[in-house]
């Protein structure tokens, strides 16, 4: 069976002293044949933890070559890897260690605090990854977990050649966990190979961090390949002035981010005092590229082949479309998400299950070989994911209302439920309001989004059953304590009842009239 | 030079204005979290930044970009002052 990590096994026998992996903030590097050793010692100390086939390994740290040789050595040991956002709330990463039930994870020593806190549980026993020293990380392997000893076994076996699960946003506000195989993976790696030619003298960019599914273009297309994987950190990767420049002073072959981070480095990285000439592809996803800020960035960035990549954390990507060298200067409209990748197919179906006519609207369903294999520990929830159609083809629902072109190209028109983007994450409304009901004094809340000039507004409506009315400032810092930042609504109305319809659900039409 | 005082009153009238629209302008005082407490999130705190270089003339490195700088309005006065060699 082909597998992520025997991508680096055999890049490692071909390329054994070319550059693999890069940090430039810490200024260290590896070669192939040093991490594929590196992610064997991962290995051993994890096997020593007790993962094995099927075995889940949570990953809470920063970017480091400590943390991509974790990702690797989770699954040299069998398991997979469920990497968390470190910055996110510690019980919202507590929750999703607990949900898969991790066997070990390797954490940041400076976040350890935090999350232990989180458990009821015996503390756990902690090992230090020494052999991850010279590259400037302090990472610790925590092992000895036993949440199933709680009197939790509602937890399913791994299924067959699972590599990783990564959380997105739930609509009942809980995240839920996207299980991608080996197989599926390697689709969309494969796919990337036939469209983008990497070579080994291209060095990608790895910006989105490793619980974001462009992550997975980003580590696993370079290393097939020998290039170079140059780690973006962070804190880094939101400084535009910073990024300008790492991305020249390394010259990266092949970018791949959301739109709002490319419109944050045309606008203030000042791109014009460098030198990008090594830029030949610049990958793009996550949500809509409003036109006027992609025709900027193609200004700043003349040269490189541009794409729209689509697709949820669900398929990977699943359609693409490569923009052409020059756009019709009254196109406001953005560009298509394009076709079908080569291993996927693509159809657009009415609510009642058919198929649209061409030109017609409808909900976007894929199937094909880079699709997951379903969520986490969830048969109700997988359920409602795919259609089986008459030939055993299972199609997952996007919940994406797509419309073909007369070339053939999706176009995104939006979606069916209430799930929006924001600075390219996927954000539930429901778990939005989730985490509002959860305060004592809040009797009703509604969130609804509202799309300005790209950028997406949250709006809370709340109902409110304390004295007086709390500020803004206090209820952002009540949202802060347990979602992640992007999920902070950007204002707040308080009412003493929502409007209801006339089945006493809340109006949300009233309530987008009123914003 | 501005003083201290006159670099936080303009500062939190902008924060008001963008980023805390109808919030009551006595509750945001000198010492409120702003970046850990949920009110600017990475591009608010760039838009931030590119208000304070152009209002004071002066220029933050990469690094600055952070809740160790510009956390609360007294942070912020203090680093927009360092700054401004005062």
């Amino acid at each position: 069976m082909r597998t992520l990590h025997g991508l680096l096994r055999d890049s490692a026998r071909q390329f054994p002293d070319r550059i693999a992996v890069r940090d430039p903030e810490r200024d260290v590097q590896i070669s192939y044949q040093d991490l594929d050793a590196l992610t064997d010692v991962l290995q051993n100390a994890l096997e020593q933890a007790g993962v094995e086939e099927g075995g889940r390994v949570g990953i809470c740290a920063a970017k480091s070559i400590g943390t991509v040789a974790a990702l690797f050595g989770a699954m040299k040991a069998g398991g997979a890897y469920v990497p968390v956002d470190y910055s996110a709330p510690p019980t919202r990463n507590a929750f999703i260690f607990r949900n898969c039930a991790v066997k070990a994870i390797v954490i940041d020593r400076a976040l350890l605090e935090e999350l232990v806190n989180e458990f009821d549980e015996e503390a756990p026993e902690t090992v230090e990854l020494v052999a991850l020293k010279p590259f400037g990380v302090d990472l610790l392997l925590l092992r000895g977990l036993n949440w199933l000893e709680d009197g939790d076994s509602g937890i399913v076996d791994s299924p067959v050649g699972l590599s990783y699960i990564l959380y997105t946003s739930g609509s009942t506000g809980l995240p839920k966990g996207v299980m991608h195989n080996h197989r599926s993976a390697l689709a969309f790696v494969d796919w990337c190979s036939t469209v983008f030619g990497p070579n080994v003298e291209d060095r990608f960019s790895s910006h989105a961090p490793f619980h974001f599914d462009l992550s997975i273009l980003d580590l696993y297309v370079p290393i097939k390949h020998g290039s170079t994987l140059v780690l973006v950190g962070e804190e880094i990767g939101k400084q535009p002035l910073a990024l300008a420049q790492l991305i020249a002073d390394e010259r990266i072959s092949a970018w791949y981010s959301t739109p709002s981070i490319l419109r944050l480095l045309i606008e203030y990285g000042k791109p014009e005092l460098h030198d990008y000439s090594a830029l030949r592809i610049v990958n793009f996803a996550g949500e809509v590229f409003p036109m006027k800020y992609l025709r900027a960035t193609m200004a700043a960035w003349p040269h490189p082949r541009y794409f729209n990549l689509y697709g949820p954390t669900e398929t990977n990507v699943c359609t693409y479309y490569e923009v052409p060298e020059t756009i019709p200067a009254d196109r406001e409209e953005p560009l298509p998400i394009g076709v079908a990748c080569s291993d996927d197919r693509c159809r657009v179906m009415n609510m009642d299950g058919t198929d649209v006519a061409v030109g017609e609207s409808g909900e976007l369903f894929v199937t094909g070989g880079s699709v997951m294999l379903g969520y986490w520990n969830s048969p109700e929830r997988n359920a409602d994911a795919f259609l089986v159609d008459e030939d055993g083809a299972s199609w997952y629902k996007t919940g994406d209302v797509v419309q073909e072109d007369e070339n053939g190209d999706f176009l995104f028109r939006g979606r069916r439920d209430r799930m929006v983007k924001r600075r390219g994450y996927r954000v539930e409304l429901g778990e939005i309001e989730a985490a509002l009901y959860r305060h004592e004094e809040i009797a009703e809340a509604a969130v609804i989004a509202i799309s300005n000039d790209g950028d997406t507004h949250i709006k809370a409506f709340v109902a409110w059953a304390g004295e007086g009315r709390p500020s803004l400032i206090a209820m952002k810092r009540y949202c802060s304590l347990t979602l992640p930042i992007y999920m902070i609504p950007d204002s707040f109305v308080f009412e003493d009842a929502l409007p209801k319809t006339s089945t006493d659900k809340v109006d949300y039409q009233h309530l987008m009239a009123q914003a | 030079m501005a003083t201290a005082e006159e670099i936080k009153a303009n500062v939190k009238q902008y924060i008001l204005d963008k980023f805390l629209p109808g919030e009551d302008p006595a509750l945001l005082e000198n010492t409120t979290p702003l970046i850990t407490g949920g009110v600017l999130d990475s591009i608010s705190t760039v838009e931030l930044i590119s208000f304070l270089e152009e209002q004071y003339g002066i220029e933050f490195g990469a690094h600055e970009m952070s809740a160790d700088y510009l956390d609360t309005l007294d942070q912020i006065a203090a680093t927009v002052q360092s700054k401004s060699g005062s």
